[in-house]
């Protein structure tokens, strides 16, 4: 594939840019454009309006499922209230690094879409549910919830419509299990962080078994643009089902990794060779992660890198997912049993202990996993490895398929699995076992 | 209940009520699903995945414990991949589970070795070194964990949280590293502890009492009730070479619901205490003297005889048989209201209500707290002294979101879950149950938001009006009590739960054993012409109370006082006049297992036997009549309490030509009114007993038999139903054993088939049962002087009891009490906290520590009863209303 390189295409990402000094500060929102797409939408005062302007934009959820957001806003039953917004900034994913750059450098960009959706699904209290970790993006968003509300964006009657919203910000203690909504919400409501089961889902009985909708920090900071463009315009950019921009967040052995804004239906290769300039030492792509570490594993094939960066196309074609918008790539100096084995270590440890498939099977498959990559693999371990990864997800088919709880068990078996379709004779060899031919593709 | 559906099972086409969930659907019938979170009485969670089933149309694989049956579902518990995760899961399991059966309390009773074999793969691949902690920790005083045995399924900390409402254990650390956890310096000290233990699926919690005594195949099981306070739990009893050494909760829906309190799971060795009397006892020579039972049955007759003789049968009174079963109740009523013609006999030891009021208040059901209108608490801490009626009443505001009217003075258990708390002064809780019932009548607002807020409840609420009904404090006279009865049961709708204390005051009470009564609730007027024809006569009058019996014992009337079990020097509420009493009672008569401080006054010793040691049945708070096993032999010589009495009226002349206990409960159900049908064949075969009367309750007697066959060698059977016990999974109890243990836990006969209940039209002429005329006097309370803090004390559940004294575990736990007041009224007295105090009533002084506390309202002072040293009682004034205390410094 060849033609003329890709750029970014700047929308959420653009204050950001432009403001490199004051994009987090009140005036600086302000000069450039903040809160206009809300007062527009506050003047018109039709809420249904808006639901339907996102639900024409296809926007999908940015946090790692890529579910319609309209659609999700939909499942709200009528007539019930309060019912609240949660939105999920407590991202943790591996290689994630997305919300923490919107939350840190464009804090009113986020209070401005969370206004935007209450407002359209009629929730007068929000809870920003954020990441610990996240100190600076703490201080800053702490800072421009008080100056929206001094400057009359929260609170009540906004911009003089009777519309009235607080926003409650709320720090994780550090749980990866939390980014998951049901143990989100859990967290939020002071108890131990651990996946509910559904049904309820949310949407019916979600915070203090209220009606709930969560969206990611990406997904509501891309409402104001959306409403200022309109949906029909939103919806053109893109391909498919997968409209508008994401974010990914390009980690590992590529020489400029970062955070790139991109239409999606470029290509894999487009966001490697283009924007991140390439792999380290002009090496070849081993492999790599395309959606986030619980997602499986590209290689760097062809057919793999100019896959277009489409939800669906990706899922069916390759059962890999987008996810959170995090590549991880990885050059033909890697060792993947090695890299398999780190992954794995984390989701054991991040296991929050509810169900037995994810607290033993985690902890089971980490063991074998470091087994197999530090040189103490034994003949039978590959097959034990697949059946346990199988018992957790049946099939394989991570992480569409699972007996635990929440997506969280499946995340280490995606790992298991790409490995046993990309790198089965590397790991036969680890255990000590004979490969087989042509096994391995 | 919702509609009928229809479902299908691994091809079994079943019925189900819409709702239900899968789990408990497929069980019964007869598909067992593997399970360990999952919990009847708890709510589902999901979490150990073992249970998870395959639905056609649904994706992926759902746990049968948190999917509710549909109409045409078709379920698969058994295909390929369903079994394939039960193994996977169960693998997963034993990954860190140690394999220490051979040592662990669980082995031979443990869900996760049965389920594993019925589920699980052969043997683990699992090489490497299994997780390690120190084992085992304490979690409290009574319970012990083993924290690399927990499979993490939560049972203990839902129940802790769910239902004994204390959250004191919780999940630690995360992933593989997970643990359940006490808070830092905060023991898991809850009253109902030890249910973790019998419902956690592995041997990661241990009881104290239990650990390491026997192997559950070497235990003897009888279905008993416990008879440690008037609720009558269910529970499974067991033995190993004739030593209690476990009791168990059986899921009972009426009663407990699989629940113990740890008083009753743990209170059961004092029939093997070393201080135990194993024979009889006459005094010579100023000592108790052992002898053989005939020439004690003489020396006692003896006495009875000449007392009768020379002053007549009002010379004679009776204290006690609360104790025993309805069997031993009755007998003596008839031995004492037959024989000696007395009618100066009390169970209750002047802490409980009369007789009249209890006897003939309209009457509640444990299972009516589900769905009351509303619960009006007029009674004493439940949490303290029903403990498993506590639970009730919390789930049912909590889950069924029943409100509590709160008439007690002080906080309590459920203060927390009271609605409305009207929290009335000390004394005034009559006046103030009459200004609620006032108010419900009038309808008007009275400006008191509090007791508009209850008589609203009371109006717009559809149900009955559960009152529990007892002594919030003994330091007042009943008459406050029974005036707040009188108003509240004016309500067209109030139903009333007597909290009475000792195992079977309400069976004694119903037995006869209470003055100015014959047995089956029916008044000396009512009933002594049946009586007298039966019994060849009965009292000419009526007699007196505890409390009558004591002042006429002081004034020198009473020549023998028998005591029948009862210590009153410890339980009756005013000791200078108990000791008084004694002290001026001719002779003593004491049938009893343990030389208390009363008995140690005996001329007479006659040991009977304990809970355990016999069979018969009991009645409960509500009216619940129930089988108690005999599960293990007498200690010593010790004789039923029962033919103690036949014995010495056999003495005096009369022949009661009662051999079988069976003969004693048929007896009952021929002659006492309110006892109509309720046959020994009847409590062998009702599952959950019969509430009195029988007649009004036919329809909802559950037969035992038909759920279960178990095959003899030779092809007959009997049909059993299981034992329910909380923990179930297959053998926790061994059902064969259990079963032939119900049929000759004495020597009765079981006949074929359910037994004959009679109709209302087929009974007898009824003779009338007493209704109590709501008659109370309307002694106002003193008001409060400034100075003054009015007494309010009540029984705590670790108190210096009996049993409590006698069980190695729980001695430890009981505490010397503190008088505790309000803070303001700490301030006041000008003194430290934990800084002694000298505290006068009307009777005594004493010196005592005191303490603030929440929940004592300012004007009051509390101080457990029956604890170290008695001080409550010494303070206490039987003929006065309330008891009110000046403290002042000792400095």
């Amino acid at each position: 594939m060849t033609g003329a390189p890709i750029t970014e295409t700047r929308i959420v990402t653009k204050r950001l840019h432009e403001r490199p000094d004051d994009s987090w500060t009140i005036e600086g929102a302000l000069e450039s454009g903040a809160y206009d797409a809300l007062r527009r939408v506050l003047t018109r005062g039709d809420p249904a309006a808006v639901q339907e302007q996102v639900k024409l934009s296809g926007l999908r959820g940015r946090g790692g499922a890529g579910f319609p957001a309209a659609q999700k806003w939909s499942f709200l039953p009528a007539d019930v209230y309060p019912r609240y917004l949660v939105v999920n900034g407590d991202e943790g994913e591996p290689s994630t690094f997305k919300d923490r750059m919107l939350v840190e450098r464009d804090p009113h960009q986020i209070i401005e879409g969370i206004a935007i959706a209450s407002y359209a699904i009629g929730c007068n209290k929000a809870f920003i549910y954020l990441r610990g970790e996240f100190a600076l993006g703490y201080e800053r968003l702490s800072q421009a919830l008080a100056d929206a509300k001094s400057r009359g964006f929260l609170g009540e009657n906004i911009l003089g419509s009777g519309f009235a919203l607080d926003i409650v910000l709320h720090r994780g203690a550090g749980a990866y299990i939390c980014g998951e909504e049901t143990a989100l919400l859990e967290s939020l409501e002071g108890s131990r962080g651990m996946p509910r089961i559904r049904p309820p889902f949310p949407a019916i009985a979600g915070l203090y078994a209220k009606p709930t909708v969560i969206n990611n920090v990406e997904t509501l900071s891309t409402l104001p643009h959306i409403m200022a463009m309109g949906g029909d315009e939103y919806a053109k950019l893109g391909v498919n089902r997968s409209t508008g921009t994401r974010i990914f967040s390009v980690s590992g052995h590529v020489n400029r990794p970062g955070n790139y804004e991109v239409e999606l239906g470029a290509t894999f290769r487009q966001l490697i060779d283009d924007l991140c300039g390439g792999v380290r030492g002009g090496r070849k792509v081993k492999f790599f992660i395309p959606g986030g570490a619980s997602s499986q594993w590209l290689t760097g094939s062809d057919e793999h890198l100019d896959a277009p960066l489409d939800m669906d196309y990706v899922q069916q074609t390759f059962g890999v997912m987008l996810g959170s918008g995090a590549v991880m790539v990885f050059d033909d100096t890697t060792d993947p049993l090695l890299v398999g084995w780190r992954l794995t270590k984390f989701f054991a440890h991040e296991s929050c202990g509810k169900c037995t498939p994810c607290r033993e099977g985690s902890a089971w498959i980490e063991k074998i996993c470091y087994r197999i990559s530090h040189g103490y693999g034994r003949p039978d371990d590959f097959d034990l490895l697949l059946d346990v990864a199988d018992t957790v997800c049946p099939g394989l088919n991570a992480p569409f398929s699972q007996t635990t709880i929440c997506p969280l068990g499946p995340s280490p078996v995606s790992t298991v699995a790409s490995l046993n379709k990309f790198f089965r004779d590397e790991v036969l060899a680890a255990c000590g076992a004979v490969p087989s031919t042509g096994a391995g593709q | 209940m919702t509609a009928l559906i229809k479902l299908t099972i691994d091809d079994l086409e079943v019925e189900a009520h819409a709702g239900e969930m899968l789990i408990k659907v497929a069980q019964e019938n007869g598909v067992y699903i593997p399970r360990f979170c999952h919990h009847d009485r708890l709510k589902p969670v999901g979490m150990c995945r073992a249970c998870l089933v395959e639905i056609e149309g649904v994706r992926g694989f759902p746990p049968s414990c948190t999917t509710p049956v549909a109409d045409g579902m078709v379920v698969h518990t058994q295909s390929d991949a369903v079994k394939k995760i039960q193994e996977g899961i169960l693998e997963l399991l034993l990954v860190n589970h140690p394999l220490d059966c051979p040592v662990c309390d669980r082995g031979g009773e443990c869900p996760l070795q049965d389920q594993t074999v019925a589920f699980g793969p052969g043997e683990s691949r699992f090489v490497e070194e299994k997780r390690h902690y120190e084992k085992p920790i304490p979690l409290s005083d009574l319970v012990l964990l083993d924290r690399e045995r927990c499979i993490q399924c939560a049972r203990c900390t839902r129940f802790a949280d769910e239902i004994a409402g204390d959250p004191l254990i919780t999940f630690v650390e995360r992933g593989a590293r997970t643990q359940v956890l006490t808070f830092p310096g905060r023991p898991f000290a809850s009253y109902f502890s030890g249910n973790t233990v019998q419902i956690c699926p592995v041997g990661a919690l241990t009881s104290k009492a239990y650990r390491f005594k026997a192997r559950p195949w070497d235990l003897a099981t009888v279905e008993t009730s416990c008879t440690a306070c008037a609720m009558h739990c269910r529970g499974a009893l067991q033995s190993s070479t004739n030593r209690i050494v476990r009791f168990l909760g059986v899921d009972s829906e009426p009663v407990n619901q699989g629940w113990l309190c740890d008083k009753g799971r743990y209170g059961i060795a004092y029939p093997h205490s070393s201080d135990r009397v194993l024979s009889p006892r006459v005094r010579s020579g100023g000592e108790l003297e052992d002898v053989s039972w005939p020439e004690a049955l003489d020396a006692a007759a003896g006495e009875l005889r000449k007392a009768l003789d020379l002053h007549g049968p009002g010379s004679v009174a009776v204290l006690g048989g609360a104790r025993g079963t309805d069997e031993d109740a009755y007998v003596w009523a008839r031995f004492v209201k037959g024989v000696l013609r007395t009618d100066n006999v009390d169970a209750q030891l002047g802490d409980g209500l009369p007789a009249d009021v209890v006897l003939g208040l309209p009457r509640a059901e444990i299972s009516d707290c589900d769905t009351a209108a509303a619960v009006v608490l007029l009674a004493p801490d439940l949490r303290e002294e029903l403990p498993v009626l506590y639970l009730r009443v919390r789930r049912a505001a909590i889950e069924h979101r029943v409100p509590i009217i709160d008439l007690a003075p002080v906080d309590h258990g459920l203060s927390g879950c009271s609605t409305v708390a009207l929290r009335p002064v000390p004394g005034e809780q009559g006046a103030v149950a009459e200004r609620l019932v006032a108010a419900v009548a009038s309808g008007e607002a009275t400006g008191d938001r509090a007791l508009d807020d209850a008589a609203a409840l009371i109006r717009e609420r559809e149900g009955n009006i559960v009152v529990v009904l007892g002594r919030a404090s003994l330091a007042e006279r009943a008459d406050v009590t029974v005036r707040g009865a009188a108003s509240l049961a004016s309500l067209p709708r109030a139903r009333f739960l007597s909290a009475l204390r000792r195992g079977n005051v309400h069976g004694a009470l119903d037995l006869g054993l209470c003055p100015g009564f014959l047995p089956g609730r029916v008044t000396l007027e009512a009933g002594g012409e049946r009586f007298a024809d039966a019994w060849g006569g009965v009292p000419d009058e009526r007699g007196l109370d505890a409390e009558g019996i004591l002042r006429a014992a002081a004034a020198g009337k009473v020549r023998v006082l028998l005591l029948i079990g009862a210590d009153p020097l410890a339980d009756f509420p005013d000791r200078a006049l108990a000791a008084a009493g004694l002290a001026g009672a001719g002779t003593v008569i004491a049938v009893d297992a343990f030389l208390s401080e009363s008995a140690r006054r005996a001329e007479v010793f006659l040991p009977c036997t304990l809970w355990g040691e016999k069979a018969g049945s009991v009645s409960n708070i509500e009216g619940r009549v129930q089988r108690v096993g005999r599960k293990i032999a007498p200690e010593g010589t010790a004789m039923d309490e029962w033919r103690v009495a036949v014995e010495l009226a056999s003495r005096l002349g009369s022949d009661f030509g009662l051999e079988r206990v069976d003969e004693v409960t048929d007896e009952i159900s021929r002659l006492a009114p309110a006892r109509q049908g309720v046959t020994a064949a009847l409590l062998r075969h009702a599952r959950d007993g019969a509430v009195l009367p029988l007649a009004d309750h036919v329809g909802e007697v559950v037969w035992r038999r038909s759920v279960m066959t178990i095959q003899a060698e030779d092809g007959s059977g009997a049909s059993w139903e299981p034992i329910r016990v909380a923990g179930e999974f297959a053998g926790v109890v061994d059902v064969e054993h259990a079963a032939a243990e119900l049929e000759d836990g004495d020597d009765g006969q079981v006949e074929a088939g359910a037994p004959h209940v009679p109709s209302r039209d087929q009974a007898d002429p009824h003779i009338g049962l007493h209704v109590w005329d709501g008659a109370a006097g309307v002694a106002e309370a003193p008001a409060r002087d400034a100075y003054a803090l009015r007494l309010v004390t009540g029984r705590t559940l670790y108190d210096h009891g009996r049993t409590v004294e006698r069980s190695a575990v729980l001695t430890g736990l009981t505490r010397t009490p503190d008088l505790l007041v309000s803070e303001t009224d700490l301030a006041r007295l000008g003194v430290a906290d934990g800084e002694s105090v000298r505290v006068t009533s009307s009777k005594a002084t004493i010196t005592i520590p005191v303490r603030s506390a929440a929940g004592v309202p300012q004007g009051v002072a509390r101080l457990a009863f029956g604890a170290d040293g008695a001080r409550a009682q010494e303070l206490i004034d039987a003929s006065a209303l309330v008891t009110d205390l000046r403290v002042e410094t000792v400095r």
